[in-house]
C-alpha cells in the first residue's frame, strides 16, 4: 500500500517537473504547436498535385479557320492559358526559360492533311516534371479530342447518327470524388505530426538529459527508471494530442475533409501510434546520447520515411520490392493506411483491427526496449 | 601583406579546428556520409509516381468474346494485374475497401450485345480514391487501353486529329529524373543547415565560446571559421548524390559540372548563413536545431521537390521566393536535366546572394550582440 503510494506521489511531482520543463522553453512549443500549425497551412493549401494553371506556347504555321479552331479549344479550358508564339525558336525559348509548361505545334500542312483525315499536332512537354507533364499532355488530348469528334459529327461524314463511338469509360472515383489531393494529405499529416512530436521532439529532449548528465542525477532520487519513463512520456503525450486536435479541427472546419468512419476509432489508433512514436524516440536517445545523432537519426529512421515510404505522398505499389519491404516494417505506413481509410473509406473492420494489432505490437516492443535500456544504464 | 598572411593563417587555424570538432566523433562521421546516400537510394526507388503495379478486379458479366478481348489488352499492358474475378456487383465494395484492389472494371451482360448494335455501350471503372493521384493516373491509361480496343474492332472512326507527345529531357516520363537531381539540393541541405546551427550553439552550451572570445580572433573570424566546415561538408554530400544519381540509377547529366557546383556553392553559403543566424539567437544546442527544425520543414515544402511550385496557390508561390531550395532545385534539374546554361539559369543565382549578404551579417551583428 505504501509502495503504490509512492508511486503515484513521486510519479506526479515528476510528471509536473516535465510539464514544467517542456513548457519553459519557447521551442519545444515551437514544434509541438506552431510546426503542425504551419504543416496544416501548408498541406491544406499549398502543396498540390493538381494542375490547374498551365500556359502552352503555341505556334502556328498554318492559320487556316481550322487551326485556330483547334487552339480556340485549348485556349477555352479553364486550366490552359494558350501564349501564342511567333516562330517555332520563340516557343522553344519560352520553353527553354520555364516561362510556358508545354509547346504546341500546328504544322503548316496542317489543314491540308485533315482535309486528308490524318492530321498532327506536335506537343512538346517539360519532362523535368514528369507529372506535370502527364496532366498537361492529358489536358490537351482532352480538348483536342472533344473538338475533333464535334467536327467528325458536325461534317456528318463519319459516323452515321444513331452509330456508338464504341465502348466508353464511365469512372466513379470512390472515397474522394472530387478528386482532390487535399482529401488524402490531410489524414497523412497527422501521422507526420504524431511522428514529429513523438520521435523527433522526445529524442532530442532525452537526448540532450543524456548528454547533460541530468538523467544519472535523477537515477540517485528513489525514483524507478520505470517512473523516469512514463513521467517523460506523458507531456509529451499531451502535446502529440493536441496535435491531433489541430488536424481534426482544421479538416472538419478549414478543408472540408469528412471523416467518414468512427472518431472514437481514430483516437484510439492515434493513441496507440504516439505510444510507438514515443518509443522509438526513447530507445534512439538512450542509444545516441548525444543531440546531435539523436536529431538527425529520428529525423533519418522516422521522420523522412514517414513522409516518403509510407504511402504519404507516393504510392506503396509504385515502388521496387525492396523499398516496398522497407515501407511494410514502419509503423507509420500501417497508421497512415488506417488514418486515409478512417476518413475518407469510414469504419473498415478487418483493417482496423489488423492495422491497430499490428500497432500494438510495435508499441509493446518498442517501449519494452525503452525499458531495457534505460534500466541497464543505471547498473 | 603580413596582415593578410596573418589572417589567412588564424583563418587556417579556426577551419581546423572546426573541421576536428565535427568529424571527430566516428558517429557523427557516419551520421554525415551515410544517410545522404542511403536516403538517395531509398527515394530515388520510393518516390515516384510512375504507375507500375495497379491491381483490379473484374465484374465480367458479359463473358464475351469482346470482353475478354478487352480484358486482355488490360493485362497486356504489364501494369494491370488482375487480383480478383468477381461474380456480382455484391462484391466489389469489399474488394475496393479492402484496399486489394486499386479498381474494378464491371463490364454488363448487354457488353457484346450493345457493341455489335452500334448502341452506346459502357464500362464502368469503381476507383479507390484514397490516394487519388493513383487513381487518376490508373484511369487515364484505362481510357488509352480501351481507345486503342475501339480502334481494333473498328468500332470508332479514328479522329481526324490526333496529338503527337514528346517530353523534353525526360523522354520516358520517369519520376525518378525530376525526384534525384532536387535531392542533390535538399539532402545535403537539411544537414548542412544543422550543422551550422549546432556550431555556435555547441560552444555556448559547453561553455566553450567565452575561451573564444579571449582569443585574439576577431567575431567575424569566428563566423567565418564556423561557416567554412559546414559549407565544405554540403558540397561533397551534393557530390555524394550526384554520383549516386549519375552512375546508380544512371540519370543522364546533360549540364556542366562546374556551373552546377558554383550554384551550389552558393546556395550552400546562403544556407549556412541562414543556420548560423538561428545558431546566434538560439541558448542551447536544443532550442538550435528545434529552430532549425521548423525552418526547414517550410523550405523544403515548398521548394517542389515532390510536388510543383507552379500549382501551389498564387501567395504560396510568392512566398516560395523566399526560399533558397526552391531556387537550387530549379537549378539543379535545369542544369542537370536540361543542360541549361547561364544564360538561363542566372536569375536562380539572385536568391543565394540576397540571402547570403543578409544572414552572414546578421549573424555576425547577432554574436557581437549577443556578446556584449
Amino acid at each position: 500500500m505504501m509502495g503504490t503510494h509512492g508511486f503515484w506521489r513521486r510519479l506526479i511531482s515528476l510528471t509536473r517537473k516535465e510539464f514544467r520543463q517542456l513548457l519553459r522553453d519557447r521551442s519545444n512549443l515551437m514544434i509541438g504547436i506552431g510546426l503542425p500549425i504551419v504543416l496544416i497551412l501548408i498541406f491544406g493549401f499549398g502543396l498540390s498535385l493538381d494542375v490547374k494553371q498551365a500556359s502552352i506556347a503555341v505556334t502556328m504555321q498554318d492559320r487556316s479557320p481550322q487551326a485556330r479552331e483547334v487552339v480556340n479549344a485549348i485556349s477555352q479550358s479553364t486550366y490552359m492559358t494558350v501564349v501564342p508564339a511567333e516562330s517555332l525558336a520563340e516557343a522553344t525559348l519560352k520553353l527553354d526559360r520555364h516561362e510556358v509548361d508545354a509547346l504546341l505545334l500546328v504544322q503548316n500542312d496542317f489543314s491540308r492533311n485533315l482535309s486528308a483525315g490524318h492530321a498532327q499536332v506536335q506537343l512538346i512537354t517539360q519532362g523535368g516534371d514528369p507529372s506535370r507533364a502527364l496532366v498537361i499532355q492529358g489536358y490537351i488530348e482532352g480538348a483536342i479530342g472533344t473538338w475533333s469528334q464535334k467536327a467528325a459529327d458536325r461534317a456528318g461524314n463519319v459516323r452515321v447518327r444513331g452509330t456508338s463511338t464504341g465502348v466508353m469509360v464511365t469512372e466513379r472515383m470512390w472515397f474522394n470524388a472530387a478528386n482532390d489531393s487535399t482529401w488524402y494529405l490531410v489524414p497523412g499529416l497527422i501521422v507526420l505530426i504524431m511522428t514529429l512530436v513523438g520521435t523527433f521532439l522526445t529524442a532530442l529532449v532525452m537526448a540532450r538529459e543524456w548528454e547533460r548528465g541530468t538523467l544519472e542525477a535523477l537515477f540517485v532520487t528513489p525514483v524507478r527508471p520505470v517512473e523516469i519513463l512514463v513521467a517523460k512520456i506523458i507531456p509529451y503525450f499531451c502535446v502529440g494530442m493536441l496535435g491531433l486536435f489541430l488536424c481534426l479541427v482544421a479538416a472538419r472546419l478549414l478543408f472540408n475533409v469528412p471523416l467518414h468512419g468512427s472518431l472514437l476509432v481514430l483516437i484510439v489508433a492515434s493513441m496507440i501510434y504516439m505510444f510507438v512514436s514515443l518509443g522509438i524516440g526513447l530507445l534512439i536517445s538512450a542509444g545516441t546520447k548525444s543531440q546531435f545523432l539523436a536529431s538527425q537519426l529520428a529525423i533519418l529512421a522516422s521522420f523522412l520515411p514517414a513522409m516518403m515510404l509510407s504511402g504519404f505522398v507516393f504510392d506503396l505499389r509504385n515502388v521496387p520490392t525492396a523499398v516496398q519491404i522497407v515501407g511494410q516494417m514502419l509503423p507509420a505506413t500501417y497508421f497512415m493506411q488506417l488514418a486515409k481509410s478512417l476518413f475518407l473509406a469510414g469504419n473498415q473492420w478487418p483493417l482496423i483491427v489488423k492495422n491497430c494489432t499490428i500497432l500494438l505490437a510495435y508499441a509493446i516492443v518498442v517501449l519494452g526496449a525503452a525499458r531495457i535500456v534505460t534500466r541497464k544504464k543505471l547498473d | 601583406m603580413r596582415d593578410l598572411f596573418a589572417f589567412l593563417r588564424h583563418l587556417g587555424n579556426l577551419c581546423h579546428k572546426e573541421f576536428l570538432a565535427v568529424i571527430k566523433d566516428p558517429a557523427t562521421r557516419v551520421v554525415l556520409i551515410v544517410p545522404p546516400i542511403l536516403q538517395a537510394l531509398l527515394f530515388g526507388y520510393g518516390a515516384t509516381y510512375d504507375l507500375t503495379n495497379v491491381p483490379y478486379a473484374v465484374l465480367d458479366q458479359s463473358r464475351s468474346g469482346y470482353s475478354t478481348q478487352l480484358l486482355a489488352r488490360l493485362d497486356g499492358t504489364g501494369v494491370f494485374h488482375r487480383v480478383a474475378t468477381l461474380d456480382s456487383p455484391r462484391d466489389i465494395a469489399p474488394a475496393v475497401d479492402s484496399g486489394s484492389a486499386l479498381l474494378v472494371i464491371h463490364i454488363a451482360s448487354d457488353f457484346e450485345r450493345t457493341l455489335q448494335g452500334g448502341l452506346p455501350t459502357e464500362v464502368q471503372v469503381i476507383l479507390d480514391g484514397r490516394n487519388s493521384t493513383t487513381a487518376s493516373s490508373a484511369a487515364g491509361q484505362i481510357r488509352t487501353v480501351v481507345a486503342a480496343f475501339n480502334a481494333s474492332i473498328g468500332q470508332a472512326a479514328p479522329l481526324p486529329v490526333s496529338v503527337v507527345t514528346r517530353a523534353w529531357y525526360n523522354p520516358n516520363l520517369e519520376t525518378r529524373w525530376n525526384i534525384l537531381p532536387g535531392l542533390i539540393a535538399s539532402l545535403s541541405m537539411m544537414q548542412t543547415m544543422m550543422l551550422a546551427a549546432l556550431a555556435v550553439a555547441r560552444e555556448r552550451e559547453q561553455g566553450t565560446f567565452d575561451q573564444l572570445l579571449v582569443t585574439p580572433y576577431t567575431p567575424l573570424m569566428i563566423m567565418i571559421g564556423k561557416a567554412l566546415p559546414a559549407i565544405a561538408i554540403g558540397l561533397i554530400q551534393s557530390g555524394m548524390i550526384l554520383l549516386v544519381a549519375l552512375f546508380w540509377f544512371a540519370v543522364p547529366m546533360a549540364g556542366s559540372v562546374f556551373l552546377l557546383f558554383a550554384g551550389l556553392t552558393l546556395f550552400t553559403i546562403a544556407i549556412v548563413g541562414m543556420g548560423l543566424s538561428v545558431s546566434a539567437v538560439s541558448a542551447n544546442m536544443q532550442q538550435a536545431m528545434l529552430y532549425t527544425f521548423v525552418l526547414l520543414m517550410p523550405l523544403v515544402l515548398l521548394s517542389g521537390l515532390a510536388t510543383p511550385v507552379q500549382n501551389m496557390p498564387e501567395g504560396f508561390q510568392i512566398a516560395t521566393f523566399l526560399n533558397p531550395l526552391r531556387f537550387a532545385i530549379d537549378l539543379v534539374r535545369r542544369v542537370y536535366l536540361e543542360g541549361a546554361g547561364l544564360a538561363l539559369v542566372w536569375k536562380d543565382f539572385i536568391p543565394f546572394i540576397c540571402i547570403a549578404a543578409v544572414s552572414l551579417p546578421l549573424a555576425a551583428w547577432l554574436f557581437r550582440n549577443r556578446l556584449a
